[in-house]
């Protein structure tokens, strides 16, 4: 299990007969992903590497049942690949391109409401499920299946804690990139709201960095909804103000969106913060330590009993198998604003 | 991309806004020969891409041609916040009776562009927000733009006079417009000014045009003052690098903007001060490479340079030919730690160590590193 892509998961990829549409779609096909089409217009009824090309994405989505497409276009025609595959239905659209002006993506997020695709990115590294399913251009051989879930604003910054977390021994259930622009089609608070729903996933891994509120909504949504860990880590500390790093997103603006009121807010809501990447394996260690007891009492008695550690029933636990029994099946696209619990767990003890 | 004032003005102007008549001066001459077209009392401001002029003593008002003199003089080649002045503004002094703020930037939460009013103008809007949060009358717009009727309900908000109520509700609309239509990050008014005669007046303009959207605005894009921007984030543009110059001694090449800012702030962990942050981005090209050993060896104050490659799609070996390509081309004294992990680790390693180079694998163990090896070139 995962979250948002896994092992069913048919792929087609927007863009596949450019340079990085083509690389990536090989390079996913070798990790295991189920390719099962491309589109460009004009390319129809060519293959890429034994994948076949259609013009548009309805053909291909009639063809082929594609539910997943990753957009490679380049920036001026990535609207129009968004808006087309989310008009064929598409249930997730990945959109790895970079560049997208910030009008674009005004219009795109206002075209979303109320329809049922959710869309990620764009300016993101993408999703994988490893060892099910690779959608975008991370490189897969750092991750590992496992139970940690990770979402992060960066590319190269995720595969650095990915690949900590995989030295440590702690494998990934999912790893997705939101992407660093202002506007992204899915956000933290999205994302946990998955994971807290994933059975398959035990903690979280959050990385985040400066510029808008989205970690601080992510915080004010953990302490009242998530009963699982979360580890967090803020990039962006040293950013002088009215700066932007790299990503159109990351920038202090009218003295908001430091890094320093982020982790604040996070200790604030009780989520250890690492001050550098190579602590956050550690944390998850320790924060499922406190945990763990608990949870395989209540999960499975047989490996309980074999536990050496001491086996408390917390609140907290308590109260997150009365919820998960009366918890509705996870929606298509379930906001966290939506969700229908009202308990709030009690707070875990800060790190300090 | 920032720009001017008076480039920002010409754009409201362009687009039905009022803005009072002025030019651009280069020399203290040229500001006495425009006075004497525009008339005095006259205003010189200052035009530098950082706020904070006027409590830097950047903009004056003059009566004569001698203050107009002494003052130009002052103010051309002037420091503000680390940007010289290189250009004034000339303008006929206003008669004042109100200030009001009107600006439109993104609002990211709601994911739509926000109209913001306020009749406390002429100061900065975030002081406003901060002690009279009241004092703000906050619009989304959405795909219609700024409908007539909201500009009216804004203006109404500022002024209780209909005849001053219609001169504002134009402006927003049409600024609302230029925001749309130029692709701007920022479109803002501060001060909107009442004049004692009732009219209404852009007296200043803050335009920031988004860098996504210049492709699609060659007009603009044609705006950028290179002269007003530091000299190494020119060059980084120019050759598809992200730099920002930050003031350590610390230089660093990284692949990735997440990765770059962790690097900074790693670095600063461990007792350093980083000189800048560098995205070389997904490209192993050695141009890219040595572009970027350029810009960091030719800054006097880095003592160092720490290069922290995670290799995935980007392979480690391409990167080590581009910096051993850079170092034969450039042939720097400065000290380089070098952290290399992932995607043809060991080629890289190889590579490096034929020339008597060795890479470390842990980024900590790396700026720890290079933090040592700046403190003994200092």
């Amino acid at each position: 299990m995962s979250i948002l892509v896994g092992r069913g998961s048919k792929v087609l990829v927007q863009g596949i007969t450019g340079r990085d549409g083509s690389f990536h779609a090989k390079q996913m096909k070798e990790y295991g992903t189920k390719v099962v089409a491309g589109v460009t217009p004009g390319k129809g009824g060519t293959d890429v590497g034994g994948i076949p090309v259609f013009d548009s994405v309805e053909e291909a989505v009639a063809r082929t049942r594609a539910d997943v497409s990753v957009i490679y276009v380049p920036a001026p025609l990535a609207q129009d690949a968004i808006y087309e595959a989310v008009d064929a239905e598409v249930p997730l659209v990945v959109c790895i391109t970079e560049g997208l002006p910030a009008r674009d993506m005004v219009e795109v997020a206002s075209y979303l409401k109320g329809r049922s695709t959710r869309l990620i990115g764009p300016n993101c590294p993408g999703l994988i499920s490893p060892g099910q399913c690779k959608v975008g251009i991370m490189p897969g051989f750092i991750h590992a299946p496992g139970r940690i879930g990770l979402v992060s604003r960066s590319g190269t910054l995720t595969y650095e804690v990915v690949w900590q977390l995989t030295r440590a021994g702690m494998g990934q259930s999912t790893c997705i990139g939101i992407g660093g622009d202002p506007i992204v089609g899915t956000r933290f608070v999205d994302t946990l709201a998955l994971f807290e729903a994933d059975e398959s996933t035990d903690a979280i891994v959050l990385i985040g960095e400066i510029g808008g509120t989205d970690e601080e909504d992510a915080a004010a949504l953990i302490e009242k909804h998530v009963t699982k860990p979360v580890v967090a880590f803020i990039a962006g500390q040293t950013a002088p103000p009215g700066k932007r790093m790299g990503h159109a997103g990351a920038i202090v603006s009218g003295g908001a969106g430091t890094a320093q009121e982020k982790m604040a807010r996070f200790e604030r809501a009780g989520v250890p913060v690492a001050k550098v990447p190579s602590e956050i394996p550690g944390l998850i260690a320790a924060a499922l330590r406190k945990k763990r007891p608990a949870r395989l009492k209540l999960v499975s008695r047989a490996k309980a009993a074999g536990s050496k550690k001491k086996t408390t029933v917390s609140r907290a636990a308590k109260a997150k198998t009365a919820k998960s029994k009366a918890r509705p099946k996870a929606k298509a696209r379930p906001k966290a604003k939506a969700r229908p619990t009202g308990k709030t767990r009690p707070k875990r003890a800060g790190r300090r | 991309m920032n720009l001017h004032e008076y480039q920002g003005k010409e754009i409201f102007r362009a687009a039905g806004i009022a803005v009072p008549p002025g030019e651009v001066a280069k020399t203290a001459d040229e500001a006495v020969a425009i006075a004497g077209r525009l008339g005095y009392p006259a205003v010189v401001k200052a035009q530098v891409l950082i706020g904070g002029r006027g409590k830097a003593g950047g903009v004056k008002v003059v009566k004569t041609p001698e203050e107009m003199a002494r003052e130009a003089g002052r103010i051309l080649g002037m420091d503000v916040r680390g940007h010289t002045v290189h250009k004034v503004l000339i303008t006929p002094s206003a008669e004042i009776a109100q200030e009001f703020y009107a600006g439109v930037v993104l609002d990211r939460k709601t994911e739509t562009p926000l109209l913001m009013v306020s009749p406390a103008g002429g100061i900065d809007i975030e002081e406003v927000a901060h002690s009279t949060p009241d004092k703000i009358l906050r619009l989304h717009l959405d795909s219609r733009g700024l409908p007539d009727y909201r500009a009216r309900e804004a203006a109404r908000f500022l002024d209780p006079r209909w005849d001053v109520q219609k001169q504002l509700a134009r402006v927003l609309v049409r600024l609302a417009r230029v925001y749309r239509d130029r692709d701007c990050s920022l479109a803002e008014i501060n001060p909107l000014v009442v004049t004692k005669k009732g009219e209404v007046w852009a007296l200043d303009a803050k335009v920031v045009i988004d860098d996504n959207a210049l492709d699609r605005h060659p007009d603009l894009a044609e705006l950028r003052d290179l002269g007003a921007e530091d000299p190494g984030e020119v060059e980084a543009r120019e050759r598809g690098l992200s730099y920002v110059r930050l003031d350590g001694t610390i230089g660093c090449v990284v692949n990735g903007a997440g990765l770059a800012m962790a690097t900074m702030d790693l670095i600063q962990y461990h007792g350093g001060k980083p000189a800048n942050f560098l995205d070389i981005g997904g490209s192993s090209n050695p141009d890219k490479v040595t572009a970027a050993m350029n810009i960091l060896t030719r800054d006097s104050r880095v003592r160092a340079v720490l290069f922290n490659i995670f290799g995935g799609i980007t392979r480690c070996d391409d990167v080590a030919r581009g910096l051993l390509t850079a170092l034969d081309r450039i042939g720097t004294k400065t000290p380089i730690v070098i952290r290399l992990t992932g995607t043809n680790e060991k080629e890289a390693r190889d590579l490096l160590s034929a020339r008597g180079m060795t890479a470390l694998s842990d980024m900590d163990e790396a700026v720890r590193a290079v933090i040592v090896r700046a403190a003994e070139a200092a």
